[in-house]
């Protein structure tokens, strides 16, 4: 256990290398579901990376002027259209949910059940509220502005296909998200991970390492909604 | 490593980091959302849009999802295969750009 001893103390690109070198486990600290959850999300950086600079060369190649989003996605508050309205609450209701999830990895920690599952919920609920606003944006923009995946009357046809399969593929995440959260939620508040419970789809002992593991995945949703922001509402 | 092990390694921080970031996340969220709405144009604005969205990024990144406090490698491990998108990007401009010129050049009435 010496030389494990000595790689602690050791810091930057030295520490790096002394881990990944060290014929034990690379990622000292971190449980092997963590370590996968991060796996997992530099590979959905990828997904969503190929999305959003596929939406961009297409945008670069477009010949008709691109529809302006400020308009399209505004919403009139007592006949005045006010821009990106719709787009701002989504926002500001995916980072609140990323505030509550934070907090319940906190109190999960300190093994409080009950204030970490109702932190749970209510961070699903606001997942679940975003989901339904985008729902509500689809339907408006598909019924009422008639824009398609091939065409809209607003402008370059490329519009509707990276914006339906970008924003798609972000609202999927968010609901497996509430799916997951409330699952997770549920174990926490019947106690499971206080007594060891072994779980019914891999019938493992699980902890409350899992609700930071949950968290990890859920910040990256709101991660992705600010670049999905800057990108597609904002650009 | 035990359980015990496990426990003790865990991300346990004040929340009042968080609450800081938080309401920070929220203030960036604003600025992002007022350079729309008082119709900043050109090169401040994008420039100010890419600099909110990478401030909100970095913010939620490095505290919300621990990676400040986590190993150098596992930091490592997670950026440097992210550089590559930005080999991605250069490429896809000139493609995008190509795509463009030769639609102008070809199919324009």
């Amino acid at each position: 256990m010496t030389s494990s001893t000595t790689t602690e103390n050791m810091t930057g690109l030295q520490s790096a290398a002394a881990d990944w070198a060290s014929d034990q486990r690379t990622f000292k600290n971190v449980p092997w579901g963590k370590a996968m959850m991060w796996i997992f999300l530099l590979s959905d950086t990828f997904i969503f990376a190929c999305f959003l600079i596929g939406y961009m060369a297409l945008r670069i190649g477009a010949t008709e002027p691109w529809p302006a989003s400020s308009e399209i996605f505004a919403l009139s508050m007592g006949g005045q259209p006010v821009p990106l309205l719709l787009i701002a609450i989504m926002t500001f209701i995916l980072i609140t949910s990323s505030g509550t999830m934070v907090m319940a990895v906190n109190f999960g920690y300190r093994k409080d059940r009950k204030k970490t599952a109702l932190l749970l919920l209510i961070t699903a609920l606001l997942g679940a509220s975003f989901v339904g606003m985008q729902a509500f944006e689809w339907t408006k923009l598909i019924v009422e502005e008639g824009v398609r995946p091939w065409s809209n009357p607003f402008g370059a046809a490329q519009f509707g296909s990276t914006f339906f399969m970008i924003t798609g593929f972000h609202g999927v995440h968010v609901s497996v998200g509430v799916l997951f959260l409330l699952i997770v939620g549920r174990k926490v508040w019947r106690g499971e991970y206080d007594n060891q419970t072994r779980g019914f789809f891999t019938s493992r002992k699980g902890n409350y390492e899992i609700v930071e593991t949950m968290g990890l995945y859920w910040h990256f949703v709101d991660l992705v909604w600010v670049f999905i922001f800057a990108f597609f509402y904002l650009w | 490593m035990s359980q015990s092990d496990a426990h003790s390694s865990g991300q346990q921080h004040p929340l009042g980091v968080y609450f800081k970031v938080w309401a920070l996340l929220f203030v960036l969220s604003i600025f992002s959302y007022m350079v729309d709405y008082y119709h900043i144009e050109g090169y401040l604005r994008w420039s100010l849009i890419i600099l909110f969205m990478l401030l909100k990024a970095g913010f939620i990144l490095t505290v919300f999802m621990h990676v400040a406090w986590e190993r150098m490698a596992l930091i490592y491990a997670l950026g440097i295969p992210m550089l590559a998108i930005f080999g991605f990007i250069a490429l896809m401009t000139f493609e995008g750009d190509y795509t463009f010129f030769t639609r102008e050049m070809y199919f324009s009435p």
